[in-house]
């Protein structure tokens, strides 16, 4: 039987609106990369001490890195959204409803969210010890 | 009476090295499917034309194909739904080509019996089993499965790598390991807890998505992705 | 058949997506966007001494290791996939590769922890 097998084109992702998002869902890894990268090496500057630091700091408010940083957000913020889409497959089988299981997600990076900015905040208003 | 253009990818073993489009502009009426468009082709156009069907009601799962790049079921995808056309049907993708829209499926059916996607009983017990609605609930929806393979023609990754054990082959053994009768659970790990088994999906998700019969393969193959690593992390305690 | 030891790679890549999407957007807010800018908060928020302050304190510590190195594992099992997505042949030298990116970069972060 002499069967046909049709080749895969490597760009096959680009065939279907379904596969594009999933796409960019998985290159949004590559900016979470580097955004962890970034707090590596102003982790680095910091060891390094304070001028080397303030530099990194200083570049930080550059037009471009602020570009990036937003770019950046938009990305990561449609992982998060994605990671919660896909709860109700990932997590074992709970007593809520599918829209209940996405929802508690979003709810609970909300509340996460809010405490860290709360937490950053009240850590700002506070005068140097 | 209206007529939409149809384009079949035709391939014929003994004659073609390659497979080829073929146009046929097929009357239709609004309550006819894409399966007796085929059919007025065969019957009346082209009785060359090979495609597989039976029931005409989406639960056989014999008449999947790609229709204009989607996964569908062609007894209960609607000409009406594609007018004017022209609508693209090929064989399901990820498969190879028998003849026309006839793929060759003994891939999946090798895996399907490699998964052991049969209960597997405990120790003998007597009399019948007993199963509350609830413990039914944890495992009805993967028995729903009709072996269409849309999922695997959804499946990028099956494609990429035909070694995969595929969505439909795990959500199949999957019924039985959530099953309460059954006791085979370990057996099964031995297939999934490979680097083809459930580690082979990336959670597209678009297998879910085309199933006919809301099996949702893709939770029963991440479901697996947790017992496995359980069994991964947790197999020196049970020593 | 082989087991495959995908279950290791896969659980910190679960960790380091729960983490980022609970809280990945605010810290990039925050770090790259409000306090570089002084909006809402200070330019000072992230001021050397008050950064020092965090990375001297055990709770500091294991926040910022825990960001840094659950992101990088989660990224790089994520994009060393990518690859493979792309039609990319991926064999255990890439795999080891991309890996053993996260797994420099965690502990480099884990010895600058130590240092600071």
């Amino acid at each position: 039987m002499r069967t046909y097998r049709r080749p895969v084109s490597g760009l096959w992702w680009t065939r279907n609106p379904f596969y594009l998002w999933y796409m960019l869902r998985e290159l949004s890894s590559v900016l979470l990369v580097i955004y962890a990268l970034t707090l590596l090496v102003g982790l680095a500057r910091l060891v390094q001490g304070v001028v080397r630091y303030e530099d990194w700091l200083e570049s930080l408010s550059r037009p471009g890195a602020v570009a990036f940083h937003v770019f950046t957000f938009i990305v990561v913020l449609y992982h998060a959204w994605t990671w919660f889409k896909v709860m109700p497959k990932t997590l074992p089988r709970l007593p809520l409803s599918n829209g209940a299981i996405v929802l508690s997600g979003v709810v609970a990076a909300l509340a996460a969210s809010l405490a860290l900015f709360g937490a950053v905040y009240l850590a700002g208003l506070w005068s140097l010890l | 009476m209206r007529t939409i253009r149809i384009e079949c990818l035709r391939y014929h073993p003994e004659t073609d090295a390659e497979p080829h489009w073929q146009t046929y502009e097929v009357p239709f009426t609004d309550d006819m499917s894409v399966l007796q468009g085929l059919q007025h082709i065969k019957d009346h156009l082209d009785g060359s034309l090979t495609f597989r069907w039976s029931c005409r009601m989406a639960i056989c799962g014999s008449c999947g194909a790609m229709v204009d790049g989607v996964p569908k079921l062609t007894c209960e995808t609607f000409l009406r739904d594609l007018y004017p056309g022209p609508v693209r049907i090929e064989a399901l993708n990820n498969f190879p080509i028998v003849r026309d829209l006839a793929i060759d499926q003994s891939d999946f059916l090798e895996k399907l019996q490699g998964v052991k996607a049969h209960l597997i009983p405990r120790e003998k017990e007597e009399g019948a089993y007993v199963q509350t609605p609830k413990q039914m609930d944890e495992y009805y929806q993967y028995s729903k499965c009709i072996n269409c393979l849309l999922c695997y023609a959804a499946c990028p990754q099956y494609g990429l790598n035909e070694k995969f054990t595929g969505p439909a082959a795990i959500a199949l053994a999957h019924r039985y390991n959530a099953d309460s009768r059954d006791a085979g659970k370990a057996e099964r790990l031995e297939v999934f807890n490979a680097e083809d088994g459930v580690w082979g999906c990336t959670l597209v998700g678009y297998c879910s998505e085309v199933c006919p019969k809301e099996v949702d393969p893709a939770r029963a193959v991440n479901q697996n992705k947790i017992e496995s690593a359980k069994d991964y992390f947790l197999r020196f305690l049970r020593k | 058949m082989q087991r495959s030891n995908k279950p290791i790679f896969w659980s910190l890549f679960g960790a380091g997506g729960m983490l980022s999407a609970l809280i990945g957007p605010m810290l990039i807010l925050i770090t790259g966007i409000l306090v570089p800018t002084g909006t809402i908060l200070g330019r000072d928020t992230m001021s050397y001494e008050r950064t020092l302050a965090l990375a001297r304190s055990g709770f500091g510590k294991l926040a910022i290791f825990l960001v840094i190195s659950l992101f990088l594992f989660h990224g790089c099992h994520r994009a060393y996939h990518c690859l493979h997505d792309f039609g990319v042949h991926v064999g255990p030298g890439i795999k080891a590769a991309f890996h053993g990116f996260a797994a420099a970069g965690s502990l480099a972060a884990a010895i600058l922890l130590l240092l600071v």
